[in-house]
């Protein structure tokens, strides 16, 4: 039972499986007794340095990985019903997907909003929105992951009030916010500050969580948009790795041994197409972090040295041409996250081309774990594949392209790989080779050397677009109504005092910012407002305009 | 066969919505076709669009929507535009629901162009929406 064998969920004590968690077995179906772990000795074993193989001696006959489903919609409300509808199916972790405003920091009655709240995620303004989502959940024993960056310090801060609010200990509070920012401006284009004071965010809520939340993850280093964007496989690989190198020096910089955060990273990678080179993209990249904190960070501790995943199948693979062959591309892309040892998985709905996913996609994307997990077997024998001359051939090839970026990023940064990065943001090398590659692949799709059935081959006729997510177009006002409340309700006095106090401390660049915006959350300051303090202070990022 | 003259495009997002693979990538398309590119990218408003349209002399209007947002922000940029008295044609982009594609044409929206769409149907709708504007007294 290794305790940190999911990211999102480390530290909690090690028990026996919870009530309804079904071991996998092992013996194969027709009966035949099995090692935990097959493999010459030169391979290497799973569990060992460099850790290609897994981070734990018997992987997922242990401990399967948590099947983590990533859910948000509407108001508050509206996903709390999601969520226990999801605990009650049977997934162990829960994932919050926020609204495109609360993700950019602002609230819902921001003119940019219109149309856009609680339309991709779930629309949170302040602490009384986030109470609500969690109504009837125990913080005190779930795991939470929140996919959040920009505003991530802000949004932190009311998970941690409204857990402060039912008197559950801060330490007692196991989960993962995702708080890369730097992805952000290679990717996902959610940021909101210059990169500089972003990323002290970023340092001051990784020395906040080290102090008073050892059960929390305070980064999660993000591949899985950067393929989203288009990127290949090793740019994902290369560029995510890079951005934890970097996280770690500023942490370095803001005071952090590294064997006190290394542990507490986490990592997410997109599960793609191409099964054997996404199973190669795992295993090296186990190895090179195993490496890299070795022999360059110096890591003492075996826990520094593991890398842990979150995997999510590939949004930007589904299509909206015959969706229910999404179910068959789900399945085996999760496989492939599987076979690569991921710690945590979601599985895409079928109809996530077309909306966000209904209830029945969404369950049926859960059942594909449960189908991978419980009926195929593949769960019984760590790291199956290693050993395999392709697969071991792959995962080196794809390790050989990842150390070629960060000589780059390192000649750009002149042997900083933050630097290298700040650099690489600012000249836009990594929007341009996601570009490059993104623009590459719709060429081979036209050109019809991609094939993608039910697209650009074997088109059958009919195709029944299936029933889609409707968010109700009252939620925009019933959220605005209710943002309106909690600012008529609140002391005008205490918001004003602490954003006055944020505002101060954001000027010290030594201050820790955490317990200023804690202050603020629990006085009813809005996401919103929060922003515009710190803003006020750091500036905007506005990207320069290319294609 | 080759055009009779470089159709002039712009494209944007509008609001908070990231997701600028699709754009940029119909961008490098078009200009392969040889359209004339004008990219505004992220962060744009219906405001900001139009004054840009009429700047640049565009003949399409390219606006890419992955949020959901499409059903609000699609008639308020056809309403924009025709406010202005420019008679710029407006082809949507990105995440949209096939049932949703009446009521954007019926608000004005000259095509919609969802996930999957062949790039030479993206092109091809492109200049038919300038050819049927150029028509336009």
């Amino acid at each position: 039972m290794g305790a940190d064998a999911d990211p999102q969920a480390a530290g909690q004590p090690r028990s026996a499986p919870a009530a309804g968690e079904l071991g996998v077995g092992s013996t194969t179906m027709s009966g035949i007794p099995l090692d935990p772990v097959y493999g010459v000795e030169e391979l290497g074993r799973p569990g060992e340095y460099p850790y290609t193989r897994g981070p734990y001696r018997s992987m997922y006959r242990s401990k399967l990985w948590t099947m983590r489903m990533f859910a948000g919609f509407g108001a508050a409300a509206d996903t709390n019903r999601r969520f226990r509808e999801l605990l009650d199916a049977g997934v162990t972790g829960l994932s919050t997907a926020f609204d495109m405003p609360t993700l950019m920091g602002r609230d819902s009655d921001h003119p940019w909003a219109l149309g856009e709240v609680g339309r991709a995620g779930v629309a949170i303004d302040s602490v009384v929105d986030m109470d609500a989502l969690f109504a009837d959940i125990d913080l005190g024993r779930v795991t939470t992951s929140m996919t959040i960056n920009g505003p991530a310090a802000a949004v932190m801060a009311m998970y941690i009030a409204v857990a402060d609010m039912r008197g559950i200990p801060r330490a007692q509070l196991g989960g993962t916010i995702q708080n890369d920012i730097l992805k952000e401006y290679q990717a996902q284009k959610e940021y909101i500050f210059p990169p500089k004071p972003s990323v002290r965010l970023v340092t001051d809520l990784m020395r906040f969580t080290s102090a008073e939340m050892p059960r929390w993850h305070p980064v999660s280093v993000s591949g899985y948009h950067i393929r989203e964007a288009g990127a290949t496989a090793a740019q994902e690989l290369g560029f995510t790795l890079a951005n934890g190198f970097a996280y770690l020096e500023a942490s370095q910089r803001a005071g952090l041994a590294v064997d006190a955060i290394a542990p507490r990273m986490s990592f997410f990678f997109n599960a793609h197409n191409d099964f054997f080179e996404e199973i190669g993209k795992y295993r090296a990249a186990r190895r090179i972090w195993a490496r890299w904190l070795r022999e360059r960070w110096g890591a003492r501790e075996e826990r520094s040295l593991l890398m842990r995943f979150h995997t999510q199948t590939a949004g930007a693979s589904l299509t909206a041409q015959h969706a229910e062959l999404n179910i068959a591309r789900v399945a085996i892309q999760a496989l492939a996250g599987v076979l690569g040892g991921t710690q945590s998985l979601h599985t895409d709905a079928y109809d996530e081309a077309l909306a966000l996913p209904t209830e029945h996609a969404a369950r049926i994307a859960l059942r594909t774990q449960q189908v991978v997990a419980y009926e195929t077997g593949v769960a019984r024998v760590a790291d199956p594949l290693g050993g395999s001359a392709y697969v071991e051939w792959m995962t080196d090839e794809l390790e050989r392209q990842a150390e070629a970026i960060f000589a780059h990023l390192q000649d750009l940064g002149h042997g900083s790989i933050l630097d290298g990065v700040y650099a690489g943001i600012d000249n836009g090398y990594f929007v341009g080779e996601i570009a490059d590659s993104a623009y590459r692949f719709e060429r081979e799709v036209a050109a019809g050397d991609q094939i993608i059935v039910g697209v650009n081959a074997f088109v059958d006729a009919d195709d029944d677009a299936p029933p889609i997510l409707r968010i109700d177009p009252q939620t925009e006002i019933r959220q605005r109504d209710l943002l309106e409340m909690v600012r008529r309700e609140r002391s005008r006095d205490r918001v004003a005092l602490a954003l006055a106090a944020l505002d101060t401390q954001a000027r010290d660049p030594l201050r820790n910012l955490m317990p200023a915006i804690i202050d603020a959350v629990h006085a009813h300051a809005t996401l919103g407002e929060i922003t515009a303090v710190l803003e006020d202070v750091f500036g905007t990022h506005i990207e320069t305009a290319s294609a | 066969m080759g055009d009779p003259e470089p159709v002039r495009v712009l494209l944007a997002k509008l609001g908070f919505d990231g997701h600028d693979r699709g754009l940029k990538v119909v961008a490098r398309m078009l200009r392969d076709a040889g359209c004339e590119v004008v990219y505004l990218g992220l962060r744009q408003t219906v405001e900001s669009v139009v004054v840009a349209a009429e700047q640049e002399d565009v003949a399409v209007i390219g606006i890419s929507m992955h949020n959901g947002g499409h059903l609000t922000l699609g008639p308020k940029m056809v309403q924009a535009v025709a406010n202005a008295g420019l008679g710029i044609p407006v082809v949507i982009g990105g995440i949209v629901p096939a049932e949703d594609v009446p009521k954007l044409t019926d608000a004005g929206v000259a095509a919609v162009l969802g996930p999957g769409t062949p790039v030479e149907v993206a092109i091809a709708t492109v200049r038919a929406a300038a050819r049927s504007a150029r028509a336009l007294p």
